[in-house]
């Protein structure tokens, strides 16, 4: 069951540092961070590393193992062989401080540049109407525990200094996306996310998808089409239509969400459709502001819905 | 001490969790310069744990729902020893706290009418907790840390500077708080990274340090939950309240050791889960104390019709409140229906489809797959009592969480007492970081505009002393590991004082308790100031051992059995224990227990509830004040 184990881990400061190598013992079902806390308990008490929850959900003690970046709590022993040595070191991309802890502020200083949610005018609290589908996009990249192994990993920043003053990195583009597809965010984001946040930068090889222990798809469904709103919304009407149809209108318009589905209102004066009340007719549309109604259907790939079919829920 | 570094603030809020920011965002929107500390990053405290949800009375689910319906199943949770006008109080804002959150970016999952959904959780009679998914706590400290992050940009464009009114310190740890004339004058600590000082001069102090489940040997509790808060109350002259209630979760994991005690969500019982012993039988039908049989299912048909019809079924006994499970639980176990591995099955995988389980628990299905290798779509959860949660802590003042006896001096969250009385409900804990956060918050920052300009000082001889404390360990050669004594501190608490709780055991904690502190006035540190964790735990030693004692003291002090306090000596609940708060403070340098009365329930509070269930709880004299036939 227990064994002892080869390890070889990186120690040192901002100035010097080198491997050193430590032999350990190893349990039944233990992790990488277990055997670093007993080293600390055995061995070097003064072993810096970061941690806290110990169960993959604060993000704290992200380093690099066998040279791949990870989660320290969540990377089983069981993944390597008894005589194989595991080598840990400290995140490549962020300056070291002590050990296996490196100063992540270049994070913080991003998550600072990037703008706050913008709450939607006049609609008071408790009054937020979303559908649970159009908040689940935004949601799969709120599971973000901000481990910052993309960052470390995405080559636009890693041995790339130079980079780091222009680029936000995958986990604040992905927050740039987050903020895009929320359903009652009131600001715009897309030229920003170009031309401060260096959206451009990223070249798409799914490197920060790989590492990301949530298993979140930053770059599929995040980066990319964040490129593709930034890059198309002026020169491709099909996917500016498409976000047309797939983005729900504000709150403000709760009521016309209200009765577009499932039955229409019954009562005199309410109209499902909301370009009934508005100035111009065909605004707030899901067929865009500048199309004539009605248009005919077969150009639109667009199904009406029928008696129990809810599109987008 | 020229070489000190030195920052002055209006308020200074030490913890970063969801009490923390929450407190921070309302004193700087009350226009006082704050500083947040925090021992870790920003955004990584212990809030991010919180799986379940946060309870408030909203309504969406079950239209019934309401305060009082809320206020009542706190105070029954609680045994009735809460402080009843902070479960009010909780009650009736938490709904706005959590609406509020909306504001700030939050994305709760959904009703199919739009609304914030609300799931079903153990001793709340509705499907009241705000969540999403099973990382409410996550989504919490996200919003508040992105909402203050927001307060900068504001600050940012308003002055050039983004931490003009708003700064977080982080990994800096804070090991005294200074006063002058009895009153709060400054607060002394430690960069984490470079070892170096830092003195922090503010009239106002909000603690919202967390919990102390790291007195224990199998806790869900993270590093930093060392009591830092409750020891620093304690040094500073204020006053700690029924520390005897300690909550063990019912559900942690317990294989392999290494994750021993990691949390297992009470949403897996609120979906859908049930409780099994080796024998496979579904035990908690068996454990249903009198209190509670009215409210909850005695067949399993009655109980699993509830989750799609619960206006006409009672509710399953898996969601008795956290104290009732993890007792029964223990109890089969002691019995010899535990599994190999000294628990029972928590089975979700027999009773749900796996796409509900990937939809409804995703984390705990990726928490079982990587560190336990179990699917929990296919196999049953192996589980024990964790040590979760202190009920007791500073002692406050319910509406401004001014703490006892220390002008300057506010504490909201864990580290507070009295809000869940013996025993908390799940959920409560997030609401009661908003709505006490936003309180402490206020509290304080009306505190510093009631000072006016005669501010307190912070003597230099104080600093001294503090800095002098904070260095012993490195002038020590040959003494004790700080990483064993601690070891030996968890056992101690793990053994004596658990669950389970026994006079000769508890003295016997004591005794050993004693042994530890004068050893640990002896421990040595290697190495130097930077990053050194021998030396970060060596300090918070010293406050874990003062709490550590505090719940001890209290345990073997209260001669019966209610929530949080299990004795075998004293099994029953005593109606006349109830009116007793047990006081914890320092005297020289020993933990001192007093009793004081329990603040009375006003009678239009008491009428909220049957007189044939108060009669459970409350003395004949004190029902006495009740209207005729109620």
């Amino acid at each position: 069951m227990s064994y002892k184990a080869k390890f070889r881990i990186w120690r040192g400061d901002a100035n010097s540092g080198g491997l050193d190598d430590f032999t350990v013992e190893v349990n039944e079902g233990e992790v990488v961070l277990d055997v670093i806390h007993r080293l600390q308990a055995t061995q070097t008490p003064d072993l810096a590393v970061r941690w806290n929850c110990k169960a993959g959900k604060c993000g704290s003690c992200s380093a690099e193992v066998n040279g791949r970046p990870r989660l320290m709590c969540m990377t089983r022993m069981n993944l390597f062989a008894e005589n194989e040595t595991v080598t840990v070191t400290p995140m490549r991309t962020f300056p070291v401080i002590k050990d296996l802890v490196t100063d992540v502020s270049f994070n913080y200083q991003k998550a600072r540049e990037i703008p706050a949610f913008a709450p939607p005018a006049g609609v008071k609290p408790g009054d937020y109407r979303m559908a649970q589908i159009d908040v689940e996009r935004s949601q799969e990249f709120r599971k973000c525990i901000e481990c910052f192994l993309c960052q470390d990993t995405c080559h636009v920043i890693r041995d790339h200094e130079e980079n780091k003053t222009s680029f936000a990195g995958p986990r604040f583009l992905m927050r740039i996306a987050e903020l895009d597809m929320h359903p009652l965010d009131a600001a715009d984001r897309q030229k920003a996310a170009q031309e401060q946040h260096g959206l451009g930068l990223c070249n798409i090889t799914k490197c920060c998808t790989e590492v990301c222990p949530e298993g979140i798809h930053i770059t599929d469904n995040a980066l990319i089409p964040m490129k593709e709103r930034v890059v198309d919304r002026k020169y491709d009407p099909l996917v500016w239509l498409g976000s047309k149809i797939m983005r729900r209108p504000g709150a403000a318009d709760q009521q016309a969400l209200e009765r577009r589905e499932p039955t229409w209102p019954a009562a005199e004066g309410q109209h499902a459709v909301s370009e009934f009340t508005s100035e111009n007719p065909g605004a707030l549309s899901p067929f865009g502001e500048d199309q004539a109604l009605p248009l005919p259907t077969e150009s639109l790939g667009y199904e009406h819905p029928g008696p129990g079919d809810t599109p987008n829920r | 001490m020229t070489d000190l570094e030195r920052h002055s603030y209006d308020v200074v809020i030490i913890g970063a969790g969801g009490s923390g920011l929450r407190a921070a965002i309302e004193a700087r929107q009350q226009g006082k310069r704050t500083a947040i500390i925090c021992k870790s990053l920003f955004g990584k405290a212990h809030t991010v744990m919180a799986e379940g949800g946060a309870a408030a009375a909203m309504g969406n689910a079950n239209p019934h729902d309401n305060w009082q319906v809320h206020f009542r199943d706190t105070m029954r949770g609680g045994k009735f020893m809460n402080h009843w006008r902070m479960a009010e109080l909780h009650a009736k804002e938490a709904p706005d706290r959590i609406w509020e959150l909306e504001t700030y970016g939050a994305l709760f999952d959904r009703t199919p009418d739009g609304k914030i959904s609300q799931r079903n959780f153990g001793g709340h009679e509705y499907p009241r907790l705000a969540h999403v998914g099973d990382r409410t706590g996550l989504e919490l400290i996200r919003t508040l840390q992105q909402k203050i992050v927001s307060l900068q940009q504001e600050d940012f464009a308003a002055t050039g500077d983004y931490e003009a009114r708003i700064k977080v310190f982080q990994e800096c740890t804070i090991t005294d708080i200074l006063k002058d004339n009895g009153s709060i004058a400054g607060a002394f600590g430690y960069w984490r990274e470079s070892g170096r000082f830092v003195l922090f001069q503010t009239p106002a102090i909000v603690l919202a340090t967390g919990g102390i489940g790291k007195s224990f040997k199998v806790t869900s509790n993270s590093w930093e939950y060392t009591g830092d808060g409750h020891a620093l109350a304690l040094r500073a002259g204020s006053t700690l309240v029924n520390m005897e209630f300690v909550q063990f979760h019912p559900t942690g994991m317990i294989w392999p050791p290494s994750v021993k005690g990691i949390l297992v969500t009470e949403s897996v019982r609120g979906d859908g889960g049930v409780l099994r012993n080796s024998e496979g039988k579904r035990f908690m039908f068996n454990h249903v104390p009198d209190v509670f049989r009215k409210q909850y299912a005695d067949t399993e048909e009655e109980a699993d019709r509830w989750y799609t019809d619960p206006d006409n079924n009672r509710r399953p006994p898996e969601l008795l409140p956290r104290d009732e499970v993890a007792r029964a639980i223990n109890a089969e176990i002691k019995a010899g229906r535990g599994t190999d591995h000294g628990g029972v099955y928590l089975d979700i995988a027999s009773r749900r489809t796996p796409e509900f389980i990937h939809k409804r628990l995703p984390s705990m299905f990726h928490q079982f797959k990587e560190l336990a290798d179990v699917d929990i779509t296919k196999e049953p959860m192996e589980i024990g009592p964790t040590c979760h949660y202190v009920m007791g802590g500073v002692e406050v003042d319910p509406d401004t969480a001014a703490a006892a006896g220390v002008p300057g001096l506010f504490a909201a969250g864990e580290v507070s007492g009295g809000m869940h009385g013996s025993n908390r409900l799940g959920g409560n804990s997030l609401s009661d970081l908003l709505v006490f956060g936003r309180r402490a918050g206020l509290g304080a920052a009306s505190y510093v505009d009631s000072l006016g300009v005669a501010l307190p000082e912070v003597r230099e001889s104080d600093v001294d002393d503090a800095r002098k404390a904070a260095l012993a360990p490195f002038q020590t050669d040959g003494g004790e590991n700080p990483y064993s004594l601690h070891q030996e501190l968890q056992q101690s608490m793990n053994d004596l004082v658990g669950l389970i709780r026994v006079e000769n055991e508890m003295a016997e904690a004591l005794e050993r308790l004693a042994k530890i502190k004068e050893r640990a006035a002896y421990l040595s540190v290697e190495g130097h100031q930077q990053f050194n964790p021998g030396w970060h735990l060596a300090l918070d030693l010293r406050n874990m051992l003062s709490v550590a004692e505090c719940v001890a003291r209290a345990a073997l002090h209260r001669q019966e059995s209610r929530g949080g306090h299990t004795r075998d000596d004293y099994p029953t609940m005593n109606p006349q224990w109830r009116k007793i708060n047990l006081i914890c403070s320092i005297k020289g340098d020993e933990i001192d227990v007093a009793e004081q009365p329990i603040p009375t329930v006003p009678v239009e509070l008491l009428s909220l509830f049957e007189r044939s269930e108060l009669e459970k709880y409350f003395t004949d004299e004190e029902l006495a004040v009740l209207p005729e036939g109620k």
